[in-house]
């Protein structure tokens, strides 16, 4: 029904000192879905995260593009911080993509105000990070991430360190964004919450080192929609993956 | 004590009754002016050399203000080009460091005899004091951009050049403006020392010659007004590097002065 984007088997990633973050990680991203990548502090959703981005290597196993690899800025990443250069007003900031590959800032306008309209900060393209809240400054993030028309986008537990109110309505607006440009994505995160309600699969990890021990379909209707975090369906989905990660075996 | 005169009034109050009581034990305990000359008097001949001492702070300033400029270029060009390489680093640190640590008064006669020039040699010994701080400090300027920028630079595939201008270079910025304050109060002082190595050799007519020459002549007065002078300078010299390091940051930097 949907092809797959990327595909890991076996990736593990012993660091120098012998460490390993990563053991036998398998999973899959299928085109234009939603999964999450869920587990606790330090199991190495990061580490696979930077694996599937190229900033970082995997010392076993192998993964698979099985349409291509992706090019330069076919991959978007959303860091735990909005990361965004504190010098450069909004508009520079989504910009950076396009001048890093040579686009000019005339060529580069109409996909990086695309881009600010996405995430609803219209009227704040000349604001600077500083002048602006966190979730906004989470929004910036995303609409440069989202500016190149990425295929895969990564996202690292990016409304973490939000207030909830703040999660809860970048969770909806991501969802929104999603539909409307079809990329797949790629979401670390810790809250069982917010895994269920954004995925259409939870890959659930353990601990030390990094495993995937579960791969849970969440059975919620498309589109996801706010009522729905207190649906029964919602609470079920909630219970499974929890069960999952305190380490019994999924019904 | 709230208020608009709160912050600079008991400095003002404390150096006013410090001026007061040494004016009034000088003439209690008739102290010669050889010895120690009051303020009034250090004040009066202020006035009255103030010709010929303002020339001689030009000639200082002139030396300060070269070394200065060649110490924030020189710094930040040399830290630049470390930041290239580790193994450029390694080899080029350890003789910016021994030209740290080497005391100038030892080392200015020999710059003196190789560089011809006066103006030039002073002003090669004002750069060697002066041009540490600006390179220590871009040098960890350049290191201290956010790894996860950096990654997200390497994610667009940026070129070294892009990353270093977009993102190196402006992460230093206050770094570097720190280490030129500290470097212009060690230009001024460099350029006092290389003075007072050379003084006696006639072509200086700058602030320390005239320290010298009147500590020679026992015109302790005129020797308090250089002494003076040669701090006001250093004073203003800080002032105006907090300013462009403020306006520096408005312009450049994230806009919010942080110095």
């Amino acid at each position: 029904m949907t092809a797959t984007l990327f595909q890991a088997r076996g990736i593990g990633r012993m660091f120098g000192d012998g460490t390993k973050a990563l053991d036998r990680v398998t999973m899959a991203l299928e085109e234009g879905s939603v999964t999450s990548l869920l587990g606790p502090s330090g199991c190495g959703k990061s580490t696979m995260l930077r694996i599937i981005a190229g900033l970082d290597i995997a010392t076993a196993g192998n993964m698979n593009w099985p349409n291509g690899t992706l090019e330069t800025g076919e991959t978007g990443f959303v860091f735990q911080d909005a990361t965004l250069l504190p010098w450069a007003s909004v508009w520079d900031n989504i910009y950076l993509p396009f001048r890093i590959n040579g686009t000019s800032r005339a060529e580069a306008r109409d996909a990086v105000e695309d881009a600010i309209r996405l995430v609803e900060l219209d009227g704040f393209a000349n604001h600077y990070p500083r002048q602006l809240s966190g979730g906004m400054r989470m929004r910036v993030a995303v609409a440069r991430a989202l500016a190149t028309k990425p295929r895969l986008l990564l996202m690292d537990e990016p409304f973490a360190a939000l207030d909830e109110m703040t999660r809860y309505r970048l969770n909806d607006d991501l969802l929104r964004i999603q539909q409307d440009i079809g990329c797949t994505i790629l979401f670390v995160t810790h809250s069982v919450y917010e895994a269920v309600y954004l995925s259409r699969h939870v890959c659930v990890m353990t601990k030390r080192p990094g495993h995937v021990i579960a791969d849970i379909p969440i059975e919620l209707p498309w589109p996801r929609e706010p009522a729905m975090r207190t649906s029964v369906e919602f609470a079920e989905g909630c219970r499974v993956v929890s069960d999952a990660l305190t380490g019994k075996v999924p019904a | 004590m709230k208020g608009p005169n709160a912050d600079w009034l008991p400095p003002l109050l404390i150096g006013v009754g410090i001026l007061a009581l040494w004016e009034i034990l000088t003439h209690l305990f008739a102290i010669p002016p050889y010895v120690l000359p009051g303020p009034l008097l250090i004040a009066k001949t202020f006035w009255t050399d103030a010709p010929l001492l303002l020339g001689s702070l030009m000639v200082t300033l002139e030396i300060t203000i070269a070394a200065l400029a060649l110490a924030a270029l020189g710094g930040a060009l040399l830290a630049f080009v470390m930041s290239w390489a580790r193994w450029l680093e390694r080899s080029l640190l350890p003789y910016a460091i021994i030209a740290q640590v080497t005391p100038v008064v030892a080392i200015a006669p020999l710059i003196i005899i190789w560089v011809d020039d006066a103006f030039a040699a002073l002003v090669v010994c004002a750069w060697i004091v002066a041009f540490f701080p600006v390179l220590a400090n871009t040098m960890a300027g350049l290191k201290s951009a956010d790894p996860n920028l950096r990654n997200l630079f390497r994610l667009y595939g940026a070129k070294r050049w892009q990353t270093q201008a977009w993102l190196e270079a402006p992460s230093a910025l206050p770094y570097f403006l720190t280490g030129l304050r500290i470097s212009g109060g060690l230009a001024l002082i460099g350029a006092v020392v290389a003075e007072f190595v050379a003084g006696t050799g006639g072509s200086a007519t700058g602030l320390a010659y005239r320290i010298l020459e009147a500590g020679y002549r026992l015109q302790i007065p005129r020797l308090f007004a250089a002494l003076l002078l040669l701090s006001l300078a250093g004073v203003a010299i800080y002032a105006l590097l907090g300013w462009l390091s403020r306006w520096a940051m408005e312009k450049w930097g994230d806009g919010r002065p942080n110095l």
